[in-house]
This record gives C-alpha cells, structure tokens and sequence, in this order.
C-alpha cells in the first residue's frame, strides 16, 4: 500500500549527525536558535533625541537601507521593539523618560548608544543639564562614536550587536 | 508711506531716549518710560519683535530688545538697564505676542521678572531648578538633578 | 436626555517620545471628544545650555555648536554666527568667500526643505513621499562633505572666511545635481500637489493670518506662506544678495497646505540662485587675514541671516578677551511653535499632527 511506502525507514536513529545534515536535517540548541532569529530581525524603537536621530532616518532611507538586514522595522511603541538606539543627548529633563522608555520594553533587550552624546556627553559634557552619557541611567550594549555618526556606522553598529546575539560566548564581561 | 521712526522718537521722546553714539539704530531707556516708548513704537508700526535677550553685565542686568518694521525695514536695538538685587521689567506679552515665550525663557536663564507676564514660568529647564544658569555667579556643580526636591 | 449625559474632556499627552513630534516636543492637549479645545507646548526636554557652553569657548570653538542648533541647516547657523563676530571685529571677507557661504548656504536650505516636506508627508501617511526628497539631500550632502567632510556638523563657515575651496569632487557631484533637481521638483509636484489625501488633510487647516503671523513672531517660510513678503536676503541684504533679484514666495492663506507649497518654491528660487552664483563666482583668497587669536574689541553685535527656518539672530558681546562674554541666539523654529497653543484649538487630534509637521520644526533649535 502506498501508506506502507512512504514509512519513515526505521534506521533514523542508528544514523549520525553528519547523514542526518546530509539530507537537509540541522541540529542546534533552541537559545541557538532563537538568538539566530534575533540577530537578524532586530527591531529597533524609533525614538529620535537629537541630530543623530536624522542620521538614523537616513539609514533607513534608500540610499543606506538598512533594510538589507533586516533592521527597518523601526517599530512606535517601546513594547514592541527590541533594541533601543539612544541617538542623540540626554538631558535632565528627558532622563525619566528614556528611563521609562527602556524599561517598558519588553525582555530581551538591547540598547546602543549613537554619537558622542550618547557615549559620554559629547561636546555638551560640561552643561548644567545634560546627562554624560546613556550608560548613566540604562545599560549599554554597542557604542558608535562620531558626531554624529555616519549612517554606515550605525549598521555596522547593529552587525555588531548581531554578532553579539550569536556569538555570547566572544562577549567579555566584568565579572 | 515710511515712517521716519527716529524722527518722530526724538521729537515726542527726546529726553527718554538715548541714541547710541556707534550705532545709529540703538538706544537705551530708563526702566520706567520703557512701555510707553514701546507702547507707542508699537502704534507707530514696529511689527515685529524678533528677539529678546539678557546680559549679565554684574554690576547691573542688560535687557536688549530687536524691534523691526518688516514693511520698511526699520530697525531698533533697545536696551533697558535693571539692577541686580532686584531685576523687573514690564512685560511686552500684550502688545507683541512673540514676548510671550521671549521672556519666559530670559526669566528661566537669567531670572529677570517681567511684570503682568501672563505665565511667567521655567520654559527651557524644569521647575524645581536650582538658580539661573546665564547669570555669571552660577556654579554648575552638576546637583541639578530631574525629580530633586528644590533646595 | 442632555441632562443624564454628562460628557468630559479629557487631557491627551503628545510627547515627548511620539513618532511625530519631530524629537521630543511635548504637547498637552485637552480634548472634547475628537476636538482639541485647549493646548499647553512644553519644550526644554533638548535644552543643552548651548548659550552658557558657549561662554567658556573661545570664538572659533562656538562655531561647532553651532552646527548642533539646527542640524538639518548647519552651515546657515554657522553663517548667523560668524557674520555676527565678523560685524564685531569689523572683518572686511573676501568677495570669494561670500560667494562660497552664499552658494553653500542655499544648498543648505535645499537640504534642509527636503527634510522638512519628505517628513511632512511622511506625517501625513504617505511613507513614499520621504524617500525622494531624502535622495536629493543626500546628494547635497555628498557635495557639502567633499568640501568639508561632514554630512551634518559641518564647522565650515570660518571667522573671516571659508575652510576650504570649492573643488573637483564638488563640481563633480554638482553635475549631477544640476540634472536631479528639476527632474525630482517635478516629479514632488506631481506626485503630491493633486493628491486629494493631501488636500484633504491640509487645506484649510492650521489658517494663520499675516497680522498674526508677524505678532507672534514667526519668519521664514512660515511667515511667507501667510502672505507676508519678508525675506532678509531682499529687505536686509547681507554678503552678496544684495546683487541679485531675488523672488521671494509667498502664498495668501497660511494653511498647511501652503506651508508646503512655500518651500517647494523656494527649493526652486535656491537652484535658480546655485547657478547663478557658480556662475559669477569671481577668483581670489577664500579667508581674510585674521588673527590666529581673535579678539574683538569691546561692544556687542547683533546679526540676523534668512535659514531656512526662518531668521536666525545672533547676539555676541565682548569684553575683550578670548572667550565671548555672552552669545544668544533668537532662534526661528522656537519662535514659530509659540503660536501652536493658539491655533491647534478647534482642530482634530489628526490635524494637530499635520499642523506640527507643516512648520519644519527642529527640536534642537527650539530648545538650544
């Protein structure tokens, strides 16, 4: 019959993991996995602070396109995003909301710090009311500096973070 | 018809204003003659009050006005000497709309009151802010923190 | 049964993170049902205390903040501020100099206009009307960085002259300017004047009178498109303008939709201007002599030059030293939203982002 025909054959299990890649069947780790997805599809969360801002538009604009990656889903609402691009100064005024920004997205979640401001305070470092840098009040994963940064910067900025996701075990860490 | 502003200034105002010697489209006015010279520049056409500013010049506060008539072109350059204990000014918010804002930010950097002001409040910086920023005895220690409880 | 039914109004915050606010300008509105009846705009949330910074800089390193001021047009900040020193120190600049900031101050105003109506549009719903504007800037863009390297902090427009020389990359990328720019003015206008969403959506909305315009305050493209015919590079000229005929636009209803149609003229009369000033460009030293350490005399100066914005002021006084004794700027986009309170009152929840984007605000600008 033909039910008979198309039967699994019954050796599956007696062949190795390279027979088995053969014919089109991958093994990895779900975490393997999922952080696969992830590095390729980031969404970054449109939230513009100041001129670096206008260089994370024109990334997203024909010239640059950061849609070769996959990053153009700039998304509205912070719970609907996953990387948090800090494009521009933070002042005191503003520091509760980006506060509040970052924690209302959802796990996990990853924030680059663009352009100089963003780093350190930039060139407004000495102002009366400016926070030195994103990495004062949120945790920062990729830096990009420039003043601003030029729109190629910035995917190599988020093909870092990819690389990031893929690879955790390259990532040093302070412990 | 062009109005001759200065003309007209001198011959109702001559002992109000004093023309600068460098510059001929600026003058200085005592504090207390200050809205009836702008009242009545206002009447006479100047339409356009551009720009307000503040100098702290330490012994005393500057407060300098760009008046314009966009039809001719005319041009002024006022200035109004305020001392330093005490800085008030009559607000310009009635006649020219655009002092609204104008002189909300001179009082949120260099606290200059400006008096009858329709919402004389911070524009720039967050209520609760410690000092003036442009004046030049502000110490910026960095203590200005948001959502601090004002010292 | 208008007595059971109690309706209230609620109290609706636009901002300071909200895709259409231009960055982080942050608008409370109080709303009937779908109607705005009360507005109160909050601004500061960019305020980086550039005036204060700017005290403990000597001359030459304020020219970089500059730039920060209005990103989208930092060589025409750059001019306000240098022609301002210059009026200062009284430095006569050499003729070529002020064609190269001329030629480079209507380019910028080119780029700047194409953000400000590819984002518009883009405001409005229509995502394809920012790709083709945002094509020419970059073409401008690349002109100005083979002058100077940068795309938008330029720190190009030097006291007492330019930093560097039209060249041959320059010329190169103009070529093709030269052939892009009408092909996509005509192609903007087809694709958008007509479009029965825009005009929906536009006309009519946001009215503005001329006498209100200029009470408020407002300049540049704004105040033009109610009908009032200033331009400072005809009524006030500075550099070389004075030369030229220059055919200021204007439109009669101050609505959204001829905010829109003011600067897409305007885009025109700066590619008619480009050309004629390569064209007459005359030959000669791109910076005057100037001392390696400036000092201007003791006194103050107050310069005003047409961004495209509006009128950018710079006030600067000295004392004498290295460092200027204090520098303001009356900066356009900050006067121009003073009138929002005013006219978002009547208007729908829809229209009020429409309102805010017809005025090509620049939240860098208004904060300082």
């Amino acid at each position: 019959m033909a039910v008979k025909e198309n039967k699994i054959p019954d050796n599956t299990d007696l062949m190795s993991q390279e027979e088995l890649e053969k014919k089109g069947i991958l093994f990895t780790t779900l975490e393997k996995l999922f952080n696969w997805g992830r590095g390729w599809s980031l969404w970054p969360f449109q939230f513009g602070l100041a001129c670096c801002a206008i260089e994370m538009i024109c990334m997203t604009q024909s010239r640059f396109d950061c849609s070769r990656f996959g990053y153009e889903v700039f998304r509205n609402s912070p719970r609907q995003a996953d990387v948090m691009i800090v494009a521009g100064t933070i002042t005191e005024k503003m520091r509760p909301s980006v506060e509040l920004l970052y924690h209302q997205m959802p796990e996990p979640r990853w924030v680059i710090a663009m352009g100089n401001c963003a780093i350190s305070g930039g060139p407004f470092v000495d102002s009366y009311s400016v926070v030195p840098g994103a990495d004062q009040i949120v945790p920062v994963d990729i830096y990009i500096p420039g003043c601003p940064p030029r729109p190629e910067a910035l995917i190599h900025g988020l093909l870092q973070l990819k690389q990031k996701l893929n690879h955790p075990e390259i990532v040093k860490t302070h412990e | 018809m062009a109005t001759n502003y200065k003309e007209s200034l001198l011959k109702h105002y001559a002992d109000k204003v004093t023309f600068s010697e460098e510059k001929a489209e600026e003058f200085w006015v005592e504090k207390e003659n200050f809205l009836e010279i702008m009242s009545y520049l206002k009447r006479m056409g100047m339409d356009l009050l551009s720009d307000i500013t503040s100098v702290d010049a330490k012994e005393y506060f500057e407060v300098v006005y760009q008046l314009f008539d966009h039809a001719s072109g005319e041009h002024f350059t006022i200035k109004v000497k305020l001392d330093h204990e005490k800085p008030e000014i009559e607000s310009l918010a009635n006649l020219w709309c655009s002092a609204n804002w104008l002189e909300r930010e001179v009082y949120d950097l260099m606290g200059i009151t400006f008096l009858n002001h329709p919402n004389l409040e911070r524009i720039l910086l967050w209520e609760g802010f410690d000092g003036y920023p442009l004046r030049k005895d502000f110490v910026n220690d960095h203590h200005n923190r948001m959502g601090a409880k004002p010292q | 049964m208008s007595d059971a039914v109690k309706t209230q109004t609620y109290t609706l915050n636009l901002g300071p993170q909200h895709p259409s606010t231009h960055g982080v300008l942050h608008v409370v509105v109080e709303m009937d049902g779908e109607y705005c009846v009360a507005s109160k705009t909050k601004i500061g949330y960019l305020h980086r205390g550039i005036e204060k910074l700017a005290e403990s800089r000597t001359y030459p390193q304020v020219i970089p903040y500059t730039d920060r001021l209005d990103y989208l047009s930092g060589i025409s900040n750059n001019l306000a501020y240098v022609l301002a020193v210059e009026k200062l120190m009284g430095v006569e600049v050499p003729e070529r100099a002020q064609y190269i900031r001329m030629i480079t101050a209507e380019l910028m105003r080119i780029a700047s206009h194409m953000v400000g109506i590819g984002i518009y549009i883009m405001d409005l719903g229509a995502v394809t009307g920012a790709f083709y504007p945002f094509q020419l800037r970059e073409r401008v863009l690349e002109m100005l960085s083979q002058l100077c390297g940068a795309r938008m902090t330029f720190n190009y427009i030097r006291i007492g002259g330019v930093a560097a020389d039209l060249n041959e990359d320059f010329f190169k990328h103009y070529e093709a300017f030269l052939k892009e720019c009408p092909a996509f003015i005509k192609q903007y206008h087809t694709l958008v004047d007509d479009n029965e969403i825009f005009h929906a959506r536009t006309k009519g909305i946001g009215k503005i009178t001329a006498e209100k315009a200029l009470n408020y305050g407002l300049t540049g493209p704004n105040l033009r498109a109610s009908g009032v015919d200033y331009d400072l590079r005809r009524d006030r000229p500075y550099l070389q303008y004075g030369k030229y005929q220059i055919n200021v636009a204007t439109t009669e209803h101050g609505d959204c939709y001829d905010r829109y149609m003011v600067r897409m003229k305007e885009v025109e009369e700066s590619f008619r201007l480009i050309q004629q000033f390569i064209q007459d460009i005359p030959e000669g030293p791109i910076m005057a002599k100037v001392p390696k350490v400036i000092k201007p005399p003791v006194g103050d100066a107050y310069h005003e030059a047409e961004n495209p914005k509006g009128i950018l002021g710079c006030y600067v006084a000295s004392d004498g030293s290295t460092n200027p004794y204090r520098v303001h700027f009356r900066r356009p986009s900050f006067s121009n939203i003073a009138i929002y309170d005013e006219i978002f009152i009547g208007h729908k929840m829809a229209d009020l982002v429409a309102i805010l984007a017809s005025f090509d605000i620049v939240l860098g600008e208004i904060d300082a």
